[in-house]
């Protein structure tokens, strides 16, 4: 039997950089009356969002990749020619041959960088995350950009009053580069297929070609069992990515939950006893859900205002349609 | 030992005074958790959680919906409980 030489990969794994983009459109409640019979009162008081941004024509899943990419990239302090692995994470791209991390590498002007997509819902970034730090550490790539793109907006069915409003798009992005020391904790991950069909796609998309439906497909879910889910289950899955980086909740700065709905996070870190020191992402108020954008974008935020800075401890953990989860503990860029 | 139906009440006012802040004393059988106590659906969701863990009893999300008033709730734990 021939030996083969294994390639070589850095000591440690860590996110050296983070960019995020926002559509420029911003949509306030008053907006999502129009087609549902609510009240701006009844939507904060059960998601905490005040408003969310919806992409435009010219806001791509591509073009604001690219944006967050490239502050992602400068953020890391390198260049894009080093990028050697574009992971985007997607559920609202509607062209799906070729895979759009493809078309997002040669617009960020990468050397012919590996670029697939993957599909993990509102986990997508954690998944890729993971997926970035065995690359970087088993030597496959130096630094791998991970992104997480919706355009949710497409996706909502705006008469539908439990959904109407928590949607949002954007991207964000970050890059995750070699380290001396660990930057990317062990991660905790999984799938509850028994449970997909508590959130989801209404119909396929066959089925609305063939005029089976009249209604373009949509994201549908139900709320209380979503809720009880994302909740209980998934702080024991962020109690246990803290054990498995071995610390405690009195070590870490800052939490950054999937911005799904600010009662989810709200209730999480009240199961979790998480201690006040601890900063808590919030971004859902102005950002809506946008899945697998959503923690990198609040990433950005909490380091862009202050509220956490380069070097905190942070617990991640995405949750979503599948049902699948992943948490991890990182050190902010 | 399991809960008696006046235990259970006022397991449940503390339970909904806790979430919801609702007066404990306003917590009765005849009290709608959405019309009377101001428990909205993701409250009651906490609610029934934590009723599950303190009189050991598993309320599916599907039973949750049919849980509408205090005395529902109650009947529902002294029928299940372990």
């Amino acid at each position: 039997m021939s030996k083969i030489k294994p390639s070589k990969g850095a000591p440690y794994a860590r996110i050296l950089g983070v960019g995020g983009y926002r559509p420029t459109r911003v949509v306030p409640n008053e907006v999502i009356l129009e087609t549902i019979d609510s009240s701006d009162e009844w939507i904060r008081s059960r998601s905490g969002i005040e408003t969310r941004h919806w992409a435009n024509d010219e806001e791509t899943v591509a073009a604001m990749s690219v944006e967050a990419s490239g502050k992602a990239i400068a953020d890391a302090g390198i260049t894009a020619q080093q990028i050697g692995a574009v992971v985007v994470s997607t559920v609202s791209h509607f062209k799906q041959t070729p895979a759009v991390a493809t078309e997002i590498a040669d617009k960020l002007g990468t050397n012919k960088a590996a670029a697939f997509d993957i599909s993990a819902g509102c986990a997508g970034f954690g998944y890729g995350l993971t997926l970035a730090k065995g690359m970087v550490v088993e030597g496959s790539a130096e630094y791998v950009l991970v992104i997480g793109v919706e355009r949710l907006s497409d996706l909502t069915d705006l008469e539908d009053r439990a959904t109407a409003f928590l949607f949002g798009d954007g991207a964000g992005a970050v890059v995750v580069g070699p380290s001396k020391e660990p930057g990317i904790g062990p991660t905790v991950w999984g799938s509850e297929g028994d449970k997909s069909e508590t959130i989801k796609q209404t119909v396929p998309w066959t089925d609305y070609r063939d005029g089976e439906v009249a209604k373009f497909p949509a994201i549908t879910q139900e709320g209380q069992a979503v809720f009880r889910w994302a909740v209980f289950e998934m702080a024991k899955v962020a109690k246990e990515a803290l054990d498995a980086a071995g610390l405690t909740s009195a070590e870490l700065d800052v939490f950054i939950p999937h911005q799904a709905n600010e009662r989810i996070i709200d209730s999480m870190v009240k199961t979790l006893k998480l201690p006040e020191s601890v900063t808590v992402a919030r971004d859902v108020r102005t950002t809506g859900n946008t899945s697998a954008a959503s923690i990198p974008l609040a990433m950005e935020r909490l380091l862009a205002t202050g509220e956490a800075k380069s070097g905190d401890t942070a617990l991640v953990i995405g949750f979503g349609a599948g049902l699948v989860y992943a948490a991890t503990v990182v050190t902010l860029p | 030992m399991a809960a008696t139906q006046e235990e259970i009440v006022a397991g449940l006012a503390e339970i909904v005074n806790e979430i919801a802040g609702i007066p404990v004393e306003d917590v009765e059988l005849d009290k709608s958790f959405t019309d009377d106590l101001d428990v909205d659906s993701l409250s009651m969701v906490e609610v029934v959680v934590a009723a599950e863990e303190r009189f050991d009893v598993k309320i599916p999300d599907d039973d949750v919906k049919d849980l509408k008033t205090v005395g529902d709730a109650t009947n529902y734990i002294l029928k299940n409980q372990g």
